[in-house]
Parts: C-alpha cells; structure tokens; sequence
C-alpha cells in the first residue's frame, strides 16, 4: 500500500508543537543553558562547560540532600504501599460502606499542598497544637521545629496522612476487579488467608501497585511545596530535600549556574529510577 | 465417594422473596447417585450454577439441606465436603508454574513431597501438559489454561465429587471434543461422581448417563438422553432438547378425549384429569409424518439438511414440524398429518398428563 504524501499535515502537529514548546522545552532549554554558562546578568554569557555539574557532583552539601531524599522516599514508600494494601484489603465491598469510605479517604488527597503544611505546622506545635501538646502531655519531649527526628518523624506522618490514600484507592480498585472464581477456586483448593493474597490479591494487583509506587517515589522524590511549610527544610538542614535545597541555591543564593546544573542532575535521577523500576516490574509482562 | 441428597433446597439471593420469581431455586429434591456421570442442562439464569456452588459449599441456601451419604452437610466449607470444582474461565495462580498449579491443592492437604509429585505428574500425562509442567502458568493459551484449571480439579483422588460448571466455553471447538471425551474416558476409569453443568445439549447428552433439566430455577426432569429425548415430562424439556425441538399445539380436552381443531388425537397414556388452564399436546418431529387422512394442515415450507427435510405446516391452531427422510415425497399446498399414538402426549399447564 502507498501512502498519501500531504505535507499540509504538518499544519495541525504546529498548535500542539508551540504549547510543548512553552511549557517545556524552553524552560527547560533556558535551564540547559545556565548549566552551562556562568552570567552577572545583563544577559551576558560566559561558558563554564561541565564546571558546574563537577562543582555539584562532588558537593556535599548535594550528596546530604541527596541521601535525605532517598532515605525521606524509601520511608514513605515503606509505609503507605503496605499500609495502603492493608487498608483496601479491610476496605467494604459492597453496601452504604463503599461510598462512605471511599469519600472519606479521598479527602487527604483534595487538599492543597500548601494546606496540607500549615494544617500540620498548626496540628504539631508544641505548645498550641493538638498534636505537639497532646505528645508533651503524654510526658514526650516533643518538639518539631528544633528536634531533628520529631522534624522528620512529623512530616513523614503528614505525608502518610496526605497520600496513603492514593496506594488505598489503587489498590482498591485493582481488588474489585479480581473474579469472584477465583475466590471460590482457592477456597475449593484450601487455599489459606495468606496464600490468597500471595497467589491471587497480590499478582492481581501488580500493574495498579506499579503505578501506586511510581506515581508515590516521583511526588515525594520531588516533594517540595509541604515540608517548605512545615519545617522550611529545618532545624538547620535536616529537613532540607532536594527541592527545598535547590530553591535555596537559586533564589536564596542565586548561583544560577550550579542550580540549573542541579535541576538537571536531579532530572535524569527521577527518569532513571522511574525507568529502571517500571521495566523490572513489567519484565515478565510482554509474553503474557 | 458418597452419595448426594438435595432435600427440599430453595435458594434466593434477595432478603425477602415476593413471588416465585424472586427465587433462584424452588424446592429442589434430588439424589446423585455414588460414581454416576451427570449433566445439568438449563439455558442461562435457570439457576444451573447456583445449584452447583451449592452441593460444593460456596453458597448457603436458603431453605434445605444438601446431604453427603445422608449426613448432612449444609453448613460445611468446600474443604470439609471435600469436593473439586472447575469453573467456566480458567483460575491459574499466575506466579506460580505449571507443575506448582497442580501441586497447590494438594500440599494445602499436607500430602508429601514424593505423592505430589507422582500425582501431578499422572494428571499432567493425561492432560498432556508434561512438556509444559516447568513453565510459568501466566504465559498459556486460553484452552491451555483451562487445561490446568481440570487438572488442580481432578489432582485430588478422593474427593466426594467433581463438578464443572461450563469448563469448555473458552475452548476452541476442536478442543472442546478431545477434552469432552477424555472427561468422559475419566469418568469411566476413576469412577467418581461427576456434574457437569451446561446449555449445550450436546454436550450434556454425549457425557452423561443421567441428564437434570432445569427451567426457571426448578428441576423439570431427570432421566436419560434417551428418556428426555422419548417422553419430555415437561414441554420446555420437548423445546429445549432435539433439533428441531417438540411441536407444542394448543389442543382441547373432553371426557380424556384430546383434539386439535376438532380432529381426535390419540395420545400415549390415558388422561384422567382435565381441569388445567391451558391444554396442549406435544408430538417431536420425528414421529409426525404425512397421511391420507388426519390433521388437515397447509405446507408452508421444506428446508432440506441433507439427510433430512424439514418441512414447516400450519394448522388451525398452530405450526406443526416434520421431519421426514429426504428420500420421501412431500406433499405441497394441503395435506393430512398422523401422530405416532406412542410418542404423543398431552400436557397440562406445562406438565405431561399421566
């Protein structure tokens, strides 16, 4: 079969072109360029090559947040993927209670980002908030805004709160659409409690849990807007994620260079975890 | 290995039932004989599968009791009835092999490594799944699938029953034959009671000995493809069975005398009562042919299918089928019809006459 050769098809790829091309590639072309380049401003351009991916390379104060992240992601990651199967597995699946609870946990995800942090700044301050004084009480020394670990211990709980959610409706809905035969097929087969959910549930369940994962390391890879709230990357830098340290180099300190440098960096790490991650899951997929 | 008693069983899946309408089940009385091959045969919704997941434990009735070698059995899971059933789309644990697939129900048993291991590999010889016993269950055809969903069915060789419930939808039609006749072939070599549950008449007449129609959630008729195919109790077992299936027609009752359009038929059985709504008689195909003088009838149609014809008649009260050797003759335009007195009957409100 020949094909049609109309070059006036081009005329309709150019509005969607132009909205890429303004939303994401020159930005993201401006940033190339900074990565590159020193300036004093006056748009005046000197070219520093690779000076300033070294420079953030070998950084400490990168490397600290860099760890930061990953440990602040594999937390999270550990908690709500279980806890969120956890909870879909407890979940009603049939009556008033469907509806009800499906409401009910899609509202930590309604929220503002921005909400969501000074809801918990609020909820954890030592002396008014319900959270901080309830823990005093209890005889805890509780205080987040200069205790590293409460600092870290409250903001992973406000993500918990904030984003459990997501894993649970996923999860819940990978759930509902197992086959009731294949219930009924385990329990012909003995199968135990446990045994169901390895053989049957879990399988059942893997492509919307790769998702779940996916969706929960790239947001709290990238988190930034929540503990620049709560904590404002404190006390000192314990708090500082990746996000919150970048922002902190390029519009407290202006070293544009190193920042645009970093961006990048800290781009491609999301991609190639993400892509890793995805292909590893679906390995085993393509035959079936 | 037991015999199956279904005392009294109704079934509804609503909390309160109204009409009859409401129950999937209606006062089910049936015994299953110990080792006997049985079809249950119904169009979709008659109540086939929820009678199933019934005997096996899956389902509570509502009303009844279904008992194992008369003890009864009711309120047990699948696993203390001890039974295996196969369901219509294959079930396979997708993380685990072939040969782990066969294992599972058994190892639940706490049976040891050395007769797992000699079972599964039987069952897989007889399903010809050797070659493929080491690879992971996920990546198979549909039929292939199903091929495992028989095999963790019948791995277990002392279970009370087998039950299938639709197993050959998914397969292709060439395969539906082999595996129908190995089920069959099984059948005679483990004896074991076995249910197969279908629409397809076919299917239901070639494996079983003895064949349950069903109809709106009641049991119509047990008995034989020959008995079924002979003597319908009911005439939805006359239109459901047989191709083409029983001419049903409308007839009047005087004094145990039947007649359609005025014209006596002479029916099988004598008939004693007469006080139904709605009287016809039920006559297959088969044993309709043409005559000198009977029921006065038009021929509307001849359909040759090749060893056969099908012709197409109308009387009065309604239209009658013939089936007649392609060889014959057929009258067109007007005609006489005879009944063979031996395979007519009458039907009362749906039920036969005696």
């Amino acid at each position: 079969m020949n094909k049609t050769i109309n070059q006036k098809a081009w005329l309709f790829v150019i509005p969607v072109f132009i909205l890429v091309a303004f939303n994401a590639v020159v930005p993201l072309m401006t940033v190339v360029n900074y990565a590159f380049q020193e300036t004093f401003g006056n748009n005046v351009f000197t070219w520093e090559g690779t000076r300033w991916f070294k420079q953030i390379l070998r950084s400490e104060r990168f490397h600290a947040a860099l760890g930061r992240q990953f440990l602040f992601t594999g937390i999270i990651l550990a908690i709500q993927i279980p806890l969120g199967i956890a909870i879909a597995l407890t979940m009603p699946k049939k009556g008033i209670g469907v509806p009800v609870c499906l409401v009910l946990m899609s509202m930590p995800l309604l929220i503002p980002w921005n909400v969501v942090g000074a809801m918990w700044n609020i909820f954890a301050l030592p002396e008014i908030g319900f959270l901080g004084h309830t823990l005093n009480d209890m005889g805890f020394d509780y205080n987040f805004t200069q205790q590293i670990g409460d600092a870290w211990f409250t903001t992973i709980l406000m993500d918990v709160w904030h984003w459990t959610s997501l894993v649970v409706l996923l999860s819940y809905a990978g759930l509902r659409s197992i086959q009731p035969a294949y219930y009924q097929a385990a329990e012909i087969d003995g199968a135990s409690r446990w045994a169901v959910f390895r053989h049957i549930e879990l399988p059942k369940m893997k492509k919307v849990l790769t998702i779940a994962i996916l969706l929960r390391f790239m947001d709290s890879f990238m988190i930034y807007t929540e503990p620049f709230v709560l904590t404002g990357g404190g006390p000192g830098n314990a708090t500082a994620f990746l996000s919150i340290d970048l922002v902190k180099m390029a519009l407290g300190q202006f070293d544009l260079g190193p920042a645009a440098a970093m961006s990048l960096i800290y781009f491609f790490i999301v991609l190639l975890v993400c892509w890793v991650f995805y292909n590893l899951m679906m390995r085993n997929e393509v035959q079936s | 290995m037991s015999k199956i008693t279904l005392d009294n069983l109704s079934h509804s899946y609503l909390d309160k039932q109204n009409s009859n309408a409401d129950w999937a089940l209606r006062d089910i009385n049936l015994d299953w004989q110990d080792g006997g091959a049985y079809a249950l045969l119904g169009p979709s919704g008659c109540g086939k599968t929820t009678l199933l997941n019934i005997i096996s434990g899956l389902l509570n009735p509502t009303k009844g009791k279904v008992l194992f070698d008369d003890k009864e059995v009711t309120s047990q899971t699948p696993v203390e009835r001890n039974i295996a059933q196969i369901f219509q789309f294959p079930v396979i644990y997708d993380t685990m092999t072939v040969y782990e697939n066969l294992a599972f129900p058994l190892k639940n048993r706490g049976m040891s490594d050395g007769e797992v291991d000699s079972r599964v590999k039987e069952i897989a010889e007889m399903l010809e799944l050797t070659k493929t016993l080491n690879n992971r269950a996920s990546g198979l055809t549909a039929d292939g699938k199903q091929k495992i969903s028989l095999g963790r069915g019948l791995a277990r060789s002392n279970v009370n029953v087998i039950m299938f419930d639709e197993p050959l939808t998914v397969i292709d039609p060439h395969l539906k034959w082999v595996l129908r006749s190995k089920l069959k072939e099984l059948h005679q070599k483990i004896n074991r009671t076995m249910i197969y549950v279908t629409h397809d008449q076919t299917e239901a007449l070639t494996f079983a000995d003895q064949v349950v129609v069903m109809h709106e959630g009641q049991v119509v008729q047990t008995g034989t493809p020959v008995e079924l195919f002979e003597k319908p109790k009911h005439t939805f077992v006359g239109h459901f069975i047989g191709s083409p299936g029983m001419n049903i027609i409308p007839c009047q009752l005087d004094n145990g005398i039947a007649a359609i359009d005025g014209v006596k038929v002479s029916v099988s059985s004598q008939i004693k009562k007469s006080n139904f709504s709605k009287t016809e008689i039920g006559i297959r195909p088969e044993f309709v042919s043409f005559s000198k003088e009977g029921l006065p009838v038009k021929v509307l149609k001849v359909s040759n299918t090749g060893r056969h014809k099908i012709i197409d008649t109308e009387c009065k009260s309604g239209k009658i089928k013939v089936l007649s050797h392609s060889s014959k003759n057929i009258p067109s335009g007007s005609a006489f019809l005879s009944f063979d007195q031996k395979y007519t009957y009458a039907y009362g409100d749906n039920w036969i006459i005696e």
